[in-house]
């Protein structure tokens, strides 16, 4: 029998370590946005996993936009990243100082 | 118990798959590993009876997404040794901040309690539901304006992408729309008025030596 505390926990565990793979990957702009789709998915974990249990579907509608707009952000993002390597030829992190941040 | 076993391999494989987007050397094996975690996580969805999202993550995410991200790693000719100089500096950090998040939801979810009983599994379903209908039922009339509002962005994040990728080189002939569009008759043909003149006397014949001269072949053959 899978309970909320499995999925919750399962869900959390995915999280801490998509949160621990932005501090060991922080010169790759890839791995940068790989983590942030392995975050997403332990969100929509969260979502799906109350939605069964409290029995409502506005959960798994609200997952549904999520997916929609993790799919925008990450196409978005990648172009932005093929430009920046057209420019720079690098996607280190830290080469993009230009604006002193 | 057969579910709970293979909801225990599926967060096993999930898990470890995890691990190895944030672990390995290599970009594609990151995103080969991403692929394996959104399948276990669809087969997880699939166990809690959520099937329309567990297609929709498989179709979505493992079909358009994740083969995007292959085809820019695969693109970007980046060497691996550059990208993971300085790769173990920060490693103490997160997982540091990884075992922290993890000891904090775990209390909060085992020991603090969350309001509801959370130790006892989901009520079970009438075996006609149906989840897609039941999700399209809702989706199509409560929530239809965030609906159209999500095709509205994901044509946004096509013209954004296409705009952002786009290279523009030197000599390339292309059609200026806005060129076209704004042209007047008047800038295409012009009514120029001549001048009427007396028609000249037509020259008397009887010259051959200027009439051999104006034939194209006619100097080769004098030679």
């Amino acid at each position: 029998m899978i309970t909320l505390q499995h999925l919750l926990t399962l869900s959390g565990i995915l999280f801490a370590l998509s949160f621990a793979g932005i501090f060991i990957n922080r010169k790759n702009v890839i791995l940068l946005l790989m983590c942030i789709e392995l975050m997403l998915l332990a969100v929509n974990f969260n979502f799906v996993a109350f939605s069964r249990f409290l029995g409502d579907l506005d959960g798994q509608v609200f997952v549904f936009f999520v997916l929609t707009v993790a799919a925008a952000e990450s196409a978005i993002g990648l172009a932005i990243l093929v430009v920046l390597f057209r420019e720079r030829r690098s996607i280190n992190v830290e080469d993009l100082d230009t604006m002193k941040g | 118990m057969l579910i709970q076993a293979l909801f225990y391999g599926f967060s096993l494989v999930l898990v470890l798959a995890a691990l190895g987007v944030i672990m390995t050397r290599n970009p594609v094996h990151s995103a080969l590993c991403l692929v394996l975690a959104f399948f276990s996580s669809a087969a997880i969805w699939l166990l809690i009876e959520a099937e329309f999202l567990a297609i929709v993550l498989i179709l979505v995410y493992v079909g358009a997404v994740m083969v995007l991200f292959l085809f820019v790693v695969m693109m970007l000719d980046v060497t691996v040794e550059e990208v993971r100089r300085g790769f173990t500096r920060h490693a103490w950090v997160g997982w540091l901040v990884a075992l922290l998040v993890i000891a904090q939801i775990v209390s909060v979810i085992w020991f603090r309690g969350l309001g509801i009983d959370a130790t006892v599994g989901a009520v079970p379903l009438p075996p006609d539901y149906s989840n897609t209908r039941e999700l399209g039922a809702v989706l199509y009339t409560q929530y239809v304006y965030p609906f159209e509002l999500a095709a509205v962005l994901l044509l946004l994040a096509i013209v954004a992408a296409i705009t952002l990728t786009m290279r523009r080189r030197a000599g390339l002939k292309v059609q200026d729309v806005s060129a076209q569009v704004a042209v007047r008759a008047a800038d295409r043909v012009h009514l120029v008025k001549v001048a009427a003149t007396r028609r000249e006397q037509p020259v008397p014949e009887g010259d051959p030596a200027d009439a051999a001269g104006t034939s194209p072949i006619g100097p080769e053959q004098s030679k």
